[in-house]
């Protein structure tokens, strides 16, 4: 293990982490044609797709499906990049790895024989390939949702969804406080490592981790004090009021026909 | 043991959304009574927590590492249902903002790990450090193994899930449409990750967790601890302001419990005389003995209006009930629902006229 693994592996992913975030929070302030569409339509559009590449259960309309989230990709200025980053490292590479021995154990006609014996079979890779597509083609719309659409208006667009308020609540405060844990976390790792000669056992970073989260979780508890008491003071009484200032224009009654009738065809189609 | 989307079928997903719903309802309702209005910073302070604690690598023994869930020192801390709704804040964040697991398998994910890995966690738990003092070392055996058997405990119902797909959905050719592998792959793909690394990293944190609690900050592990009985009790989780509903409940039925105390009362307490008292001699005496001015009789105004109304239970003794003490209990029985009934129904209406200011 490396000197100092724990401190380094978990500030490399915190940095990541907050990367990711504010790389999602700019391709959603752009002018492209998911930002253009209302969040509620935004949201709805993109989850029936992805349920129409769920049920899907031919190739081909998985393969169209993809070709759809690649060209809304293009209109809404997320370069094929930074997709293909996200996309690829969850996706394809994870699943790609999970389904590469299906091509092998399931059981069926043989269509070549690997040097050692080893045969695969033509329903096994048609099982690797389907899952490999499905997936990649869900994560993609998912990811376009994450992208084009600031996380406030997630949480609002939730609400219309009629979700339970306390459930929004705790969404928004939550995401609101997991940036300033990390931060907090971030610095005391930080800290820990200016202050850290040599070099650290297993047992002893583990006891480090186990501390640093310790800390982490007292100052939490405190920090919910804190803001307990502080929506008292702002006249707080268990009740959660939402400021609803969508409004659905021409574009986004049409963008929401499209959504629709594209997922209604691929799912008729990929019956 | 995220699960993305496309592994698993719609109908298994919308199955597993249920019983996560179910979940969610049962443990939102519980917090909700057990914290009052802090359950909403609370959570959300430790689904963030959570979340970052999961972004935790952990070295582990034989120079490997890993991510723990955080499930099982939420449990401990908060009991079940907080964990249940802190742990699934949590992947739903991961979920919807940085893509971590699937949106359509939300539900299968939230049901592995926030539901059946708080569940088991704290069970176990609870079974092993029964009895245990807060400082003992016993607790922290027990946080580790509840750690190892809830991770695993998840990571086995999710290996379900996924060996069943090939079983339950496949074209006429045999082509597996969801994850390939049946039931005697899956498991044993699922559960050595788990049995050995992801176990492992949730006991290291969970021990780790309650051992540098057990020093620094005692008062997070009394909740779940079976030495107090209560919330309240446990002063850093005890709500901020006001009294929690339990502990209300409780003083209340204590003090119903005390009112036939009242019977041991010698005498009438001063300008409580009934007419008829008033008439006799005994009750004239301490009028005269407390008062300037002795009464000579019954004032012709008190006796007309003490006609006006006849209480259901006069003298907190219902004319079906023989013995006294049990009459003072039903009366105050009976009090305190027509007060709780008349709370809640101002309460409703402050929430209406509320809601109704807000909507305009």
């Amino acid at each position: 293990m490396s000197r100092q693994g724990f401190i380094a592996s978990t500030t490399v992913g915190f940095a990541r982490a907050l990367s990711r975030a504010l790389m999602s929070e700019e391709i959603a302030r752009e002018h492209g044609l998911l930002q253009a569409l209302d969040p509620r339509v935004r949201l709805l559009g993109l989850f029936a797709l992805i349920l129409a590449v769920t049920l899907a259960h031919r190739l081909t309309v998985v393969l169209a499906l993809f070709l759809v989230a690649l060209l809304i990709a293009v209109l809404s200025k997320v370069s094929i990049e930074t997709l293909a980053k996200r996309v690829l490292l969850v996706a394809l590479v994870f699943t790609g790895i999970i389904a590469l021995p299906a091509v092998f154990v399931t059981p069926g006609d043989p269509i070549a024989t690997l040097p050692g014996g080893v045969q695969v079979s033509r329903q096994g890779l048609a099982a690797a390939v389907l899952l490999i597509a499905r997936v990649v083609t869900a994560v993609t719309f998912a990811t376009l949702s994450m992208l084009c659409t600031e996380w406030t208006h997630v949480l609002k667009a939730l609400n219309s969804f009629r979700l339970p308020r306390e459930l929004t609540a705790m969404l928004a405060m939550t995401h609101r406080y997991v940036f300033l844990l990390v931060e907090i976390a971030g610095q005391m790792l930080e800290s820990r490592q200016s202050r850290t000669v040599g070099r650290l056992s297993g047992a002893e970073q583990r006891r480090m981790a186990a501390r640093t989260a310790g800390v982490l979780l007292s100052k939490s508890v405190a920090l919910s004090n804190d803001v307990y008491l502080a929506m008292q003071s702002r006249g707080f009484q268990g009740e959660f009021y939402i400021l609803r200032d969508f409004r659905m224009k021409p574009l986004d009654y049409a963008g929401l026909f499209a959504f629709l009738c594209a997922s209604i065809v691929a799912i008729w189609m990929g019956r | 043991m995220h699960i993305p989307d496309g592994y698993l079928s719609p109908s298994t997903c919308v199955t597993l959304y249920g019983g996560a719903v179910a979940g969610w309802y049962a443990a939102l309702k519980r917090v909700k009574r057990a914290l009052l209005n802090r359950a909403v910073p609370l959570i959300s302070v430790f689904a963030a927590f959570a979340f970052v604690v999961m972004m935790f690598n952990l070295p582990l023994p034989g120079s490997t590492t890993g991510h723990a869930v955080g499930v099982t020192i939420a449990a401990i801390v908060l009991g079940p249902s907080g964990a249940i709704l802190a742990l699934s804040i949590a992947l739903a964040i991961q979920a919807l903002f940085f893509g971590d697991g699937g949106i359509t398998t939300l539900g299968a994910n939230c049901f592995n790990m926030a539901i059946v890995g708080s569940l088991v966690g704290y069970g176990t738990y609870r079974l092993i450090a029964a009895g245990a003092k807060i400082e003992s070392n016993r607790r922290i055996a027990a946080a580790a193994i509840a750690g190892y058997l809830a991770i695993n405990a998840s990571a086995l119902v999710a290996g379900i899930e996924l060996g069943i797909q090939p079983l339950l959905f496949h074209d006429s050719a045999g082509v597996p449409l969801y994850a390939p592998y049946p039931l005697h792959i899956a498991l044993p793909a699922m559960m050595i990750g788990h049995l050995t690394f992801a176990g492992m990293a949730e006991a290291v944190i969970s021990a780790g967790l309650v051992a540098y609690l057990q020093a620094a900050d005692p008062g997070l592990l009394l909740y779940t601890s079976g030495v107090v009985t209560n919330r309240a009790e446990s002063p850093a989780l005890a709500p901020v302001a006001g009294t929690s509903a339990r502990r209300l409940r409780l003083e209340v039925a204590l003090l119903m419990l005390l009112t036939p105390l009242g019977i041991l009362a010698a005498g009438k307490a001063w300008s409580e005389w009934s007419p008829v008292e008033f008439a006799v001699a005994g009750s004239q005496a301490q009028v005269a003995a407390a008062a300037t001015m002795p009464a000579a009789a019954t004032p012709a105004g008190m006796q007309r209006l003490a006609s006006l109304w006849t209480a259901p239970f006069p003298a907190y003794a219902p004319a079906f009930v023989k013995s006294a003490a049990f009459g003072y209990l039903l009366s105050a029985m009976f009090g305190v629902g027509i007060l709780l009934s008349l709370s809640l129904l101002a309460q409703q209406y402050m929430e209406r006229r509320r809601a109704a200011r807000f909507s305009r």
